[in-house]
């Protein structure tokens, strides 16, 4: 039963941690940064063959590291860290035994078994088909298995969160209602259910296909279906970050929401409109409607968009409230300049925070415009947006966070602080120009997933502004730098676990990673006047000033293009 | 904190905050505002994708384009002998694409009306016209008619942006344009 379950009590946020929690939570987070080194490498040899003084890679060797990059780091190391992130919110958060260990562990057999068979059919050569594997290009059958294998596991381990949540309410582990963190976490896992579910629906007919079981898929359909799958698993990744986002604020210096009713509000505007993005990869294609388009790429009249904004609002708010309760008051700005910048976990939560709402989100909804894609789609600004989402948003917020979960999860004290201290700035910086840099080579034209800009072996000839081929040198020398921060993350994560000192009870009186006194420190929030936040609302401002600008922007370049109709 | 049940049972009955309230209104009325330029640019805007496309047999419509190639070409360029086409100014111009090229070569008059047929014979492929930067998806089974009005002379490549395999980046075709004779 439940009482017989072991568990500690950590010394320093008093929490209940369960062994067999702490187990899964360990395996998974060390599986997942193995995927994202390997991950990580392709994306490295990707961005020097694109750089075209360097082109590394000949053409079949880039399109296969295209294809192991956007698998093994879009999929494979987020959704195993979010894994973690699930058992995290629900069995540590409420203090609750997690449901159904058994299953949990198998649901990770399942998910490396088939992270490890996608990636052999692609280093195998005969899989080149990129992340998206569009019909009718065909992959190796087990490329397609292999991610259905890794599906349900995934499935089964969401399933396990749902099941401890059920468990911690019966067993009254906690009272109210369940923490912010963990209803961000439950927002992560419902829209995991339906992007899981759509991917089922569209992956096993096309293994069925690849084993020549079914005639044929129609290209469109795969798209709509298959997006339902691509483009709300970065739904997850948003919902999950942006728990990831209040869990840091919340641990580094006692951060509260501003308000409870607000942050939960747009985690449900999340779930209820998010996975309406499918169309984001369908306006320009044939036979498809402009209301469906409209309707749809904008979430219903942007509301999922609404969620974002007022994410963006809250989280700064929430920070800049902790630290003037502090008594860092002077100015506008000076709880920001008191901001504790030394600590890797929140300097990279901050570069997150800033660098996904400004690049990410903004690029985001500027793409996602039903008539300016038609300068934009699958061009290099596509990747230059999610680079921005999916790297120095998602990426970022989890390397941040795994500055916390060694020391309170794995109990080792943090290797190398120097060099943690400053990774988050040097791989911030890096993926920032990535993501930069391709949109500038996607706005003047240039394609993705192409491996020759200069078009050397074509009959004909075509030549690319000479500024794109400097985007495309730039943005290599950024991947040369995120690289290096991805290395120094490795280095001291996975020198930490393996090789870090215990932390015993008096290493962490002594060195505390959590910010003690935040509950009380903090006074009850959500009562009206008792805050003044003029640095939030200036951060807002210039936000909201910038979205404006580059969007009509856009539109001024869309409409210099040939008239069409 | 974020980390524990909220102090207050009834959290949804706080009030919210004034600055709350201005960020989240704003926000909404940007959202329906951008709601509504997709709209009106599709009333008032000339760069609308059409929504015109047919079912089409690839065979069937490889052998449509021959022969409106056979019609109208009026030179052959590079060593593999594209047809260069020039249809009558203001009529139906046909292209498909296939691993790896796009053929034929059009050539078009600047200032007119020209409604483009797109097709695959075989993957997808992107059809990209640079430098103007003009970005459609072009699949197989489906025939698109997106009509465009080249308002620049010169010539444009037509690069393929949607990955179709190793050959991928040789895929460049063109369209002239050209000032009426």
């Amino acid at each position: 039963m439940a009482s017989n379950e072991t568990y500690r009590i950590c010394p320093e946020t008093g929490l209940k941690v369960f062994k067999t929690t702490e187990n899964l939570i360990k395996i998974n987070a060390v599986v997942a940064v193995v995927f994202l080194a390997i991950g990580g490498l392709f994306g490295l040899l990707v961005a020097l063959t694109r750089w075209p003084a360097l082109h590394i890679l000949p053409p079949d060797l880039f399109y296969l590291a295209l294809t192991a990059h956007g698998a093994d780091v879009l999929v494979f190391w987020i959704i195993f860290f979010e894994i973690a992130i699930l058992y995290f919110a629900s069995s540590v958060l409420l203090q609750c035994r997690l449901a159904a260990p058994k299953f949990a562990w198998g649901a990770f057999a399942l998910m490396l078994l088939g992270a490890l068979m996608a990636n052999v059919a692609v280093l195998q050569g005969e899989s080149s088909v990129m992340f998206t594997s569009y019909v009718p290009m065909k992959a190796a059958p087990h490329f397609y298995l292999g991610l259905i294998l890794f599906a349900v596991g995934a499935l089964i381990a969401v399933f396990v969160f749902f099941g401890t949540l059920v468990v911690a309410k019966q067993e009254k582990t906690y009272e109210g209602s369940v923490p912010l963190v963990t209803f961000g976490a439950v927002t992560a896992a419902i829209i995991a259910v339906y992007t899981i579910a759509s991917g089922a629906v569209i992956l096993v007919p096309t293994f069925l296909w690849s084993l020549d079981l079914i005639p044929e898929i129609d290209s469109v359909m795969y798209k709509v279906i298959w997006w339902g799958f691509g483009h709300s698993s970065q739904q997850i990744n948003v919902s999950a970050h942006v728990a990831v986002w209040y869990t840091i604020a919340a641990l580094t210096i006692g951060a509260k929401p501003l308000s409870e009713k607000v942050s939960r509000g747009a985690f449900l505007l999340y779930i209820l409109f998010l996975q309406l993005a499918s169309a984001h990869h369908l306006l320009v294609e044939p036979g498809i409607s402009s209301e469906w388009k409209v309707f749809n790429t904008s979430y219903a009249l942007y509301l999922a968009v609404l969620g974002s904004m007022i994410h963006g609002m809250s989280v700064p708010g929430a920070i800049e409230a902790a630290q003037r309760r502090r008594g860092f008051t002077q100015g506008v700005f000076g709880w920001l300049r008191k901001a504790p910048w030394g600590n890797p976990a929140f300097s990279g939560m901050a570069l997150s925070v800033v660098m996904f709402g400004f690049i990410g989100g903004i690029s985001g909804v500027v793409l996602g415009t039903e008539q300016i894609n038609l300068i934009m789609h699958n061009t290099l600004y596509v990747p230059g947006h999610f680079h921005a989402t999916v790297v120095t948003g998602t990426t970022l917020a989890f390397m941040a966070v795994s500055y916390l979960v060694v020391p309170l999860i794995f109990q080792k004290e943090i290797m190398f602080p120097k060099m943690a201290q400053w990774q988050p700035y040097l791989f911030g910086i890096g993926a920032l120009g990535i993501s930069f840099f391709m949109m500038g080579a996607g706005t003047l034209g240039v394609s993705r997933r192409h491996w020759d800009m200069t078009f050397g072996d074509a009959t004909f000839s075509f030549d690319y502004p000479p500024a794109a081929f400097l985007m495309m040198g730039l943005n290599g020398i950024s991947a040369i730098v995120a690289s290096v921060g991805g290395i120094m993350f490795i280095i001291v994560i996975v020198g930490s676990v393996f090789f870090g000192k215990h932390r015993d009870e008096a290493a962490c009186k002594a060195n505390p990673v959590v910010f003690n006194g935040g509950g009380e420190a903090v006074a009850n929030y959500g009562s009206e006047g008792t805050l003044k936040l003029p640095g939030t609302v200036a951060l807002v401002s210039v936000f909201f000033l910038s979205f404006v600008l580059y969007y009509f922007v856009n539109w001024k370049y869309l409409a210099e293009v040939w008239p069409l109709s | 904190m974020a980390l524990t049940p909220p102090e207050n049972r009834l959290w949804w009955n706080e009030p919210l905050h004034r600055m709350e309230i201005v960020w989240i209104t704003i926000a909404f009325l940007w959202g329906l505002f951008m709601f509504g330029v997709m709209i009106y640019w599709h009333i008032n805007g000339e760069q609308n994708l059409s929504n015109e496309a047919y079912k089409v047999n690839p065979e069937a419509y490889g052998e449509k384009v021959e022969a409106e190639a056979a019609k109208y070409t009026v030179r052959e360029e590079g060593d593999t002998g594209i047809p260069v086409v020039r249809p009558p100014a203001g009529s139906d111009v046909y292209m498909l694409g296939r691993l790896w090229e796009w053929w034929p070569v059009l050539e078009l008059e600047k200032g007119q009306t020209y409604r483009l047929h797109l097709s695959s014979m075989d993957w997808q492929h992107g059809f990209s016209l640079q430098p103007t930067n003009i970005n459609i998806q072009v699949h197989p089974n489906y025939e698109m008619v997106v009509t465009l009005k080249p308002t620049e002379t010169g010539e444009f490549g037509v690069v393929c942006n949607e990955y179709c395999g190793v050959g991928h980046h040789t895929m460049l075709g063109k369209i002239y344009v050209v000032d009426k004779k």
